[in-house]
């Protein structure tokens, strides 16, 4: 449905997005996730158009992404990281306008207008201006809109970023029943655990690179041997990971936070060491549990990049 | 049918949006008006209304489009809406056109308002319509046109005011409305003939009183010419800048 090779974006002397590729199945929801910066957005422009590739192909829908781009466009449906509709149309007139972009003839854009809006749970806000809604309500127009001319192919760019979670898990809802309606969807994401709950399969992308691929068991793959702690203390810890790491050679230790540390190891883990040493260092652990691996730690393993950081990073973003 | 669809929904959006809102609607009557009152005092006299119908006509064609494109262009592209214009499945020129045709026929409205006015006051006959209309047309894609050339070469709604008005009032005064073209200082002359009002008004000055200096000929291709250039030095910019 989708194969992208090679996929470079340089702006001046900046490199954003540098060979980049990947493909996506029919009926697949692909999701792409990276940090801020990572080069996402950039990478869906690419393939709606929106940016011209400095190099490599990409190939939509059988069409070719560069030369037939206006041809991949009707095949394709977009949802944009800001909800762009126009502030002065109410939400229905929104729907329609959109529909008739795609050369829908009037009486088919009335009705499926009525049903999106419907499906969405805004049919009593049908008649608002855009500019007066919620910005989940926002959020949901814009996807109503992506759809509107039922594409084969659907890209979402964080769907989720910035709105309440009941919002959010709404949206989730709905991009899974778009899928089980045979609609193939590429999301962006920073939120690793909607990549994993969602997505079929997932690209980490790092500084314009791909540097995972794979479904989730794939990607699993790498830390599914991995046995993993996390210890909770009272007080802080800050010189903790460093004891214990000369103390403990053959364990990983890694700090989650002021107040917890995560350890792992390939070998099975024993306590009783562990317990003696932290006695020994006088901090005694409020909480001690087994994990099991997430694809969080796949992620963080791959590119050494903390998830408190990217979430830290996106936050300071939306200020 | 597809494309005729997406044509006409962009038109529709605009005019309901921007066109057919109450002060562009008063604008179009204003300014007809002010400027028929300001020849007035200044003659003091009786006033020609149709020695000045020709002037009147082109600066409302050409102020009443001009001001439009920055809002229904920089504006959007401000507000990322213009997005999902360059994403539908339709092609840069035919968006163009959809885009402008709204200004162009606010154009054609806002020029036969003072016509309307002066039927009331003067008679009509004598005038030349079909040339009258080629021209009001023509000055209206022109001008938008140029509209849509400044609204492409600016970032912010304001600058594409203040743009505009650099190109506005040099061309009203060169144009040969105020002061016929051989009047004007020599040095000056050369600046009248590159800009696209004065064939406009030289068309309209004949199809109305008979006193313009270039026959049809050659002044309404001219005019067709400039509107040309500018629609397509406009696409390839959106091209260049836009789908970067
Ligand atoms: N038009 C541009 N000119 C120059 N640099 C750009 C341009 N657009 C994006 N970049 C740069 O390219 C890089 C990738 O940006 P991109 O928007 O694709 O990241 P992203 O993964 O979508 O991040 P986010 O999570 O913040 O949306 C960034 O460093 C950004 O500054
Ligand atoms: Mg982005």
């Amino acid at each position: 449905m989708v194969e992208v090779t090679n996929l470079c974006k340089k702006f001046n002397s900046f490199e954003a997005v540098r060979g980049v590729s990947f493909s996506i199945q029919k009926g697949e929801i692909f999701g792409f996730l990276g940090p801020n910066g990572a080069g996402k957005t950039t990478t869906i422009n690419m393939m709606t158009g929106l940016t011209l590739p400095s190099s490599g192909n990409i190939k939509i829908a059988g069409f070719d992404g560069i030369r037939e781009i206006k041809k991949v466009q009707g095949n394709i449906g977009i949802v944009p990281d800001e909800s762009n509709l126009y502030d002065e149309l109410s939400g229905r007139d929104n729907l329609m306008f959109c529909a008739s972009l795609y050369g829908m003839e009037k009486a088919k854009r009335e009705v499926r207008t009525q049903m999106l809006l419907k499906q969405f749970g805004l049919d009593q806000t049908g008649k608002k201006l855009f500019k007066h809604f919620s910005k989940g309500m926002k959020r949901k127009l814009t996807i109503a809109a992506g759809i509107i001319h039922e594409p084969k192919i659907l890209f979402l760019d964080e769907p989720t970023t910035g709105i309440d979670v009941e919002s959010a898990r709404q949206i989730r809802q709905l991009i899974q029943d778009l899928n089980a309606q045979g609609c193939t969807i590429f999301l962006t994401t920073h939120y690793i655990e909607e990549a994993e709950r969602l997505c079929d399969r997932i690209g980490f992308i790092v500084d314009g690179q791909m540097v995972a691929l794979g479904n989730l068991d794939e990607l699993m793959g790498e830390v599914q041997k991995e046995h993993q702690m996390i210890f909770t203390f009272e007080q802080g810890t800050h010189s903790l990971e460093k004891s214990m790491s000369q103390s403990f050679p053959e364990l990983s230790v890694y700090r989650i936070n002021e107040h917890s540390i995560r350890i792992s190891s390939d070998e099975k883990i024993s306590l009783m060491p562990i317990m003696k040493f932290l006695e020994q260092e006088k901090v005694l652990p409020r909480e001690a549990r087994i994990m099991k691996p997430s694809l969080e730690d796949v992620f963080i393993k791959i590119t050494g990049i903390g998830l408190d950081k990217m979430k830290k990073e996106k936050e300071g973003k939306k200020k | 049918m597809k494309k005729a669809i997406a044509f006409w929904g962009i038109l529709m959006k605009d005019m309901k949006t921007y066109y057919l809102k109450p002060p562009n609607i008063s604008w179009g009557i204003i300014f007809p008006v002010s400027w028929t009152l300001m020849f007035f005092l200044r003659s003091s006299i009786e006033v020609d209304i149709r020695g000045i119908l020709p002037g009147v006509m082109a600066l409302s064609i050409l102020f009443g489009t001009t001001s439009m494109l920055a809002v229904t262009i920089t504006f959007e592209r401000r507000s990322r809406s213009f997005e999902r214009l360059l994403l539908a499945p339709i092609s840069l020129k035919l968006l163009m056109l959809a885009k402008t045709s709204g200004a162009i026929f606010f154009g054609l409205v806002n020029a036969f308002i003072p016509v309307l006015f002066a039927s009331f006051f003067i008679s009509l006959q004598g005038i030349q319509w079909l040339p009258l209309f080629f021209a009001v047309l023509l000055i209206a894609v022109t001008s938008t046109f140029l509209g849509l050339f400044i609204a492409v070469a600016v970032n912010e709604v304001f600058e594409a005011q203040t743009f505009s008005n650099f190109f506005r009032f040099p061309m009203m005064f060169l144009c040969g409305l105020f002061i016929p073209v051989q009047a004007l200082p020599l040095f000056l002359q050369p600046v009248s003939f590159v800009l696209p009002l004065t064939y406009g008004v030289d068309i309209l000055k004949n199809a109305i009183n008979g006193d313009g200096f270039m026959s049809f000929g050659i002044s309404l291709p001219i005019l067709l010419g400039f509107g040309l250039v500018l629609f397509f030095l406009s696409t390839r910019n959106i091209q260049k800048k836009w789908i970067y």
